[in-house]
């Protein structure tokens, strides 16, 4: 053992090397990367079910599954299987491959597919659009077109309670409301019922969430099956701008983020991190009855860090750039070609070559037709 | 809140039933007994109304919801009305071998109803099931705890007309 | 004649009966091993016989128990797995019914190795009968003095609680097992942490199948190395094997294992061959999980040597032309059977199936199914076989239990094998369509 202190790992990241504390997940340790440089940000495993703040979340969604090549420095053995990197602790010597490794890359283009199967591609009328989680996961390692011809499975809409609506056909069964009912209000009333892909997030009979924290649901949906009601239909999120905000709150924190047009107070949520999660849960009173700016001490506008795909209207554009991860794949990969063939330099070879690949490259075509 | 008094009870053998299946379980681990108790329940009532659920919930002193998850994740727990007798017939993989679609098919003829339906007088539902683990005696279905293997269309006749009576 | 380990005494009239089970030596294996051993002997005993998990996985069982932690203070909890629900299989269904001590008596050695006090028998909820029976077979045992505290006056104390199912196939994976036996929905845990250091309300568990257990009676009885003595190399002992489909003699068989196949499949002993005279088209040799095999690697591997009924000679090939011995759940298709149709069966059932959680089996079985369906009913086209190929691909091995890879397989096998019959689906939908059409290479059988 090198003379390391006992409760720090080191562990090797796309080849990045980071020191993180024992028992930190991959994730986190690939976060850290980000944190502590900006443009590494693209490295980090996307996660869609996922959420620090909330006990007991990740592993679901299949999102961040990365390619652990060796497990540690003890057994450098490499884990058979891609594993999720949101729960899944560092070893000492661990060498992780997330957007350098091919299978990784394909394994994620594949759950985005899945998730988008069943998905409405309504984003033009879905009041998420522009902050939505799965909007940036599509657009970042998803395929232009689906290949699915199937009928899309949908649920009708439902209230639950004045402020809330669920829009089931949205969701992604991330279970991020169930947790969230369970460690920051005092009584669930929804869950998931039923299984397969007929499971939904319901209260099954009609039944309002009625709780001080309940609004806290939409905050942490990553997509837009949980809306704020107060807010529906009234403005795209990339034309309002974004104030950070407090007030003197029995309740909660107070620290909220208010979404403004001109002067006029649209929408107030919880303040989020550059990973989208709430960094305090905030009450409803402040999240739904006070929409006016005399009801709040404003800070100033918020630092946006990293936006979603729309933004790139309004904020950062340099900051929403679809990362190439194929080019960063070939120029990490290019030395493993193989070289080392002789050069034919005879012209009635290179004919015969020549005109053998065409009939290769007709019959892969005729392939493809009648495929 | 406005909710209706809770007037659904268990008899008191289902009741002394359900207190020695919740003494099972350690200190604390009530909620295992959910499955259990949903199935005495259903043996009383026929189906999981939601007053039933919220019976069972106040028993093991969890949420409502937590019922409600449970008995609709698990396909043997019918959350809707069904008639006396409830016919679910396995459509896997070697009950067809066996010539169970044909056996199924004469089935719903006679009781003149889908998979799913019940028959107007309440007598039958038909439930379509997976592999009920009794592939060698196939095509098989069951009546509540009641295995019926190796049918055939006149085994249906038999078993109808005598369940019909 | 093979050796008999398990159902030696099946056949015994009142077998089901504590008295006819104790008569045929019944229970003294709970002595021996109460009296005379120590809990660590017993490990040593199940470690040496080389048993594997006979629910599927095939994972040495003593090894498992080795691996069990014991922190001091904490519950210890053996869960016999009695969910049996994979397609083809019902051998503990059979065995519990029939000999349901035997099951009682293996619980009761195997807990006393592990140092658990209260156990379980997790039975699918469809096999309310079954409960009954062993719920009188304990209640029998416990009359005895072979359950309850101070258990043949050797101190020890165990408790057997049945607990049933509901309905959810999903619930044979250990760790859904291990949720559903806590009252909530049968969702796969994601491991680690595993059940042997955090199971059953978060303390050490052991979870092993039915036919695992009821091998420990024997074991006790004439030791480890006997039971190792049996079988080949690896696959130690006998196995049960349930055979269905177009035999002459469905049903379940104790065989040694490194029987062969052909001997198996065709002698009458056991499944009598083919029946109504027709020829062999494929075989499920594991459970409706394993890739399905064509006739001709079914009795010969593709190197041409025999193949046996063992863990190993059934891989032998990888899932290129071999296939798993699963949990013995022998299917046998003739030339009436249709490939397509079946892989479209066994495709629903997975999708219905599936608890849900995870993204990749929750999307993905729903749409294998819907393409195999539209193959299956003549709105095929040609891409669709790639595109089943792909999503297969992209479901195995990135779940978070092994439902993923279950329904993954036999959708990739098929095709892997039968390419030409899907192919056919989609090119004569007329001909497909019609009802119990089956094709036959050049002729097609109506």
């Amino acid at each position: 053992m090198e003379d390391t202190k006992p409760n720090v790992v080191k562990i090797t990241f796309d080849g990045i090397e980071v020191e993180v504390e024992a028992g930190t997940t991959i994730m986190q340790a690939a976060r850290r990367i980000a944190e502590a440089d900006g443009t590494q940000a693209h490295l980090v495993p996307p996660a869609m079910c996922y959420y620090k703040p909330l006990e007991g979340t990740g592993g679901k969604c299949r999102a961040c599954l990365v390619k652990v090549a060796q497990g540690s420095a003890k057994d450098t053995r490499p884990m058979p299987k891609l594993v999720p990197s949101c729960i899944t602790q560092v070893q000492d010597g661990m060498v992780v491959e997330n957007t350098t490794n091919p299978a990784v890359l394909e394994a994620r283009k594949g759950v985005v597919e899945f998730l988008l199967i069943n998905h409405p591609l309504d984003c033009p009328i879905c009041d998420q659009a522009g902050e939505c989680h799965l909007q940036d996961f599509a657009f970042e390692h998803g395929a232009a077109q689906t290949r699915y011809e199937e009928e899309r499975r949908t649920f009708e809409k439902h209230d639950i309670g004045p402020y809330i609506q669920l829009h089931m056909t949205r969701c992604i069964l991330c279970y991020r409301c169930v947790y969230t009912a369970d460690q920051i209000t005092n009584q669930r009333v929804h869950g998931v019922l039923n299984r397969g892909d007929a499971a939904e997030i319901s209260t099954y009979i009609e039944k309002a969430i009625d709780n001080d924290f309940s609004g806290n649901v939409i905050d942490v949906c990553p997509v837009g099956a949980l809306t704020d009601k107060t807010y529906r239909f009234k403005n795209r999120v990339w034309f309002t701008k974004p104030v950070d905000a407090h007030r003197d709150c029995p309740t909660c924190k107070g620290e909220v983020t208010l979404w403004c047009r001109g002067e006029e107070v649209i929408r107030v949520t919880a303040r989020k991190n550059q990973w989208g999660e709430v960094q305090d849960f905030i009450c409803n009173t402040c999240r739904f009855d006070q929409k006016k700016t005399s009801d709040w001490v404003i800070e100033g506008p918020t630092k946006v860090q990293r936006s979603s795909v729309i933004s790139a209207n309004k904020y950062r554009a340099d900051l929403v750039k679809k990362p190439d991860f194929a080019l960063k794949l070939a120029s990490s990969q290019y030395k493993a070609i193989d070289d080392s063939r002789p050069y034919v330099t005879d012209p009635d070879t290179i004919r015969q070559q020549s005109v053998e690949n065409n009939d290769k490259a007709n019959h892969r075509s005729l392939l493809a037709e009648n495929n | 809140m406005t909710e209706a008094p809770n007037t659904v009870a268990f008899t008191p053998e289902r009741l002394a039933k359900a207190r020695e299946i919740i003494a099972r379980y350690p200190e604390g681990r009530q909620k295992s007994a959910l499955l259990p108790l949903l199935h005495v329940a259903q043996e009383q009532w026929g189906w999981l109304s939601s007053e039933v659920m919220d019976y069972v919930a106040g028993l093991l002193s969890i949420q409502p919801i937590e019922v409600y998850e449970v008995a609709s994740f698990y396909t043997m727990f019918h959350l809707e009305p069904v008639g006396k007798h409830v016919i679910e017939y396995c459509r896997t993989g070697p009950c067809c071998l066996m010539g169970g679609e044909d056996v199924y098919g004469y089935l719903k003829q006679k009781l003149g109803i889908g998979a799913g339906e019940t028959t107007p007088d309440g007598t039958f539902t038909l439930k379509e099931v997976e592999c009920l683990a009794a592939c060698g005696w196939g095509p098989v279905f069951q009546i509540r705890e009641k295995y019926y293997m190796n049918l055939t269309n006149e085994r249906i006749d038999e078993i109808v007309e005598e369940l019909s009576k | 004649m093979t050796k008999k380990i398990l159902l030696e005494h099946a056949g015994v009239s009142g077998i089901e009966t504590f008295d006819v089970y104790r008569k045929q030596g019944g229970y003294t294996a709970v002595e021996k091993a109460l009296k005379t051993m120590t809990p660590d002997e017993v490990v040593e005993e199940a470690k040496k016989s080389g048993v594997r998990g006979r629910g599927g996985a095939g994972f040495p069982m003593g090894m498992k128990w080795g691996f069990l932690a014991k922190p001091e203070g904490v519950p210890r909890y053996l869960v016999c797995n009695a969910d049996e629900s994979e397609p083809g299989t019902f051998k503990d269904h059979y065995l519990m019914k029939t000999i349901p001590h035997l099951l009682v008596e293996g619980m009761i050695v195997a807990s006393y190795a592990l140092g658990a006090h209260k156990s379980f028998i997790y039975v699918r909820g469809e096999l309310l009968y079954v409960i009954a029976i062993l719920e009188k077979a304990i209640e029998e045992a416990k009359a005895q003095g072979f359950l309850g505290k101070n258990i043949l006056g050797t101190g020890y104390d165990l408790e057997l609680v049945v607990q049933p199912g509901g309905g959810a196939y999903i619930c044979g994976e250990e760790t859904a097992l291990l949720e559903s036996l806590e009252g909530k929905r049968g969702n796969p845990r994601n491991k680690p942490p595993f059940p042997a250091v955090k199971g059953l309300y978060q303390s050490p568990t052991v979870v092993n199948n039915v036919e695992s257990i009821a091998n420990m009676p024997w074991i006790i009885n004439n030791g480890g190395e006997a039971y190792a003595a049996i079988g080949i190399g690896r696959s130690t002992g006998t196995k049960l094997i349930s055979a269905s489909g177009h035999i002459k003699k469905p049903g379940v068989y104790e065989i040694e294992l490194g029987l062969s196949v052909d001997e198996f499949l065709n002698s009458d002993e056991y499944c009598g061959g083919i029946r109504n005279g027709h020829h062999l088209k494929a075989l499920v040799a594991g459970g409706s999980s394993v890739p399905i095999l064509p006739a001709h690697l079914i009795t010969k591997t593709a190197t041409g040597e025999n193949r046996l009924m063992s863990y190993e000679s059934l891989s032998d090939g990888g899932f290129a032309t071999g296939t798993m011995l699963g949990s013995g759940g022998f299917i046998v298709f003739d030339e009436t059977a249709c490939i397509v149709r079946n892989t479209w069966n066994f495709a629903r059932f997975y999708h219905h199936e599936s608890c849900g959680q995870c993204s990749p089996c929750r999307e993905g079985t729903g749409w294998m199914e819907k393409v195999l369906h539209r193959i299956e009913h003549g709105h095929g086209s040609m891409h669709d076989i790639d595109l089943l190929v792909d999503v297969a691909k992209k479901i195995e091995g990135n779940t978070i239990c092994p439902l993923g890879d279950a329904a993954a397989w036999p959708v990739a096998s098929a095709i892997r094998h039968f390419r030409d019959e899907f192919e056919w689906h989609i090119t004569h939908p007329k001909e497909a369509t019609q009802p119990g059409a089956v094709y036959m290479g050049d002729s097609i059988l109506v």
